[in-house]
């Protein structure tokens, strides 16, 4: 089996695995008032850990590259105008376009 | 994002097709990336759609073919893989509730969750609408396939992916239904810790592990204060 067949399959795999565990783990069962309190709040700390890794992480260095301005003027706009389409489109561009310069 | 307040009216799964609509588009567009990272990285066309087919996860794909690509490895590749997909153990933990049926479905359930479809179902009082959570998900699997067989048999005429500004898409994308969902001052508070706490792993743990830890941010939910409030939205 080749190197990129292997990894198809243990990506698949471990995907699914990961996914599984806490829809099994933690099914069926009410909520504790402190485990909404949580998880309501997990939101906002996962996806800002998002957006920070994606626009400024290269690997294990911090950078600030033509996506970070791109990212933050689609945010700008977004601020402004709650496009969420607008917001994106004009991320790709800006990045697009400082990418060219 | 509280798209369904209780006691309002339920979401369908068609609202949850529209509302995946725009990530779905940047899904699709990324995913063109996918497939012509992934032939230059020694992937053939047919496998690089495979991976997107069963894989269904675009960090963890573009991880393990940035790690072939730099010379790892199967085992490396599948470890870095897992690592990114990690955030998901908190988000399956926090959707495990809101799920029914026995542990076979709600495994199989779980199997939706991509990064936007998550957020989107999140109903903002610790629940999530399972219709808004498949609608937007299957919306953007459609694309994610779709993108990918376009640049797996486009990868000549593509070229250079990062040209396009595609991968600002999503993160752009997340700040977007980041600052619709966080409304409250505990929010945007919590929101800046799980940023800062993800900054400060970035140079010393692998990827992936920055933004599971980061998750951590979301235990200011156990003090006094967070609690009253969630009861009163519950109430």
């Amino acid at each position: 089996m080749s190197t990129v067949a292997i990894v198809i399959g243990g990506v698949a795999l471990t995907t699914a695995a990961v996914k599984a565990v806490g829809p099994v783990a933690l099914g069926g069962r009410d909520l504790p008032d402190w485990f909404s309190s949580v998880v309501v709040l997990l939101a906002p700390a996962l996806l800002m850990a998002l957006v920070v890794t994606q626009t400024l992480a290269d690997g294990d260095r911090l950078t600030v590259g033509p996506e970070t301005a791109g990212v933050a003027a689609g945010g700008l706009l977004y601020w402004r105008t709650e496009s969420i389409v607008g917001c994106g489109l004009l991320a790709a561009a800006l990045t697009a376009a400082l990418r060219a310069l | 994002m509280a798209v369904d307040p209780p006691g309002s009216q339920p979401s369908t799964f068609w609202d949850g097709v529209r509302a995946g609509v725009p990530f779905a588009i940047a899904g699709g567009m990324l995913s063109i990336s996918f497939g012509v990272v992934a032939q230059q990285a020694g992937f053939s066309a047919l496998e690089a759609i495979l991976m997107s087919l069963v894989v269904y996860a675009g960090s963890a794909q573009f991880t393990a073919v940035a790690i072939l690509a730099a010379g790892g490895g199967a085992a490396a590749a599948i470890s870095a893989a897992t690592l990114m997909n990690s955030r998901f153990l908190a988000m399956g933990a926090a959707l495990g509730p809101s799920l029914p049926g026995g542990p076979l479905k709600r495994a199989a359930q779980g199997q939706t969750v991509v990064d936007a479809s998550w957020a989107l179902a999140s109903r903002g009082d610790g629940t999530f609408d399972r219709s808004m959570l498949f609608g937007s998900s299957a919306m953007q699997f459609l694309t994610w396939q779709t993108g990918t067989v376009i640049g797996a048999l486009s990868a000549d005429l593509i070229g250079d992916p990062n040209r396009l500004g595609l991968d600002a898409l999503f993160p752009a994308f997340f700040l977007a239904l980041l600052m619709a969902e966080a409304r409250t001052g505990r929010a945007r508070a919590v929101a800046a810790l799980g940023g800062l706490i993800a900054l400060a792993l970035v140079p010393f743990a692998p990827a992936g592990v920055p933004v599971l830890v980061a998750g951590a941010a979301a235990l200011v939910g156990l003090t006094r204060s967070a609690r009253a409030d969630i009861a009163k939205a519950q109430s």
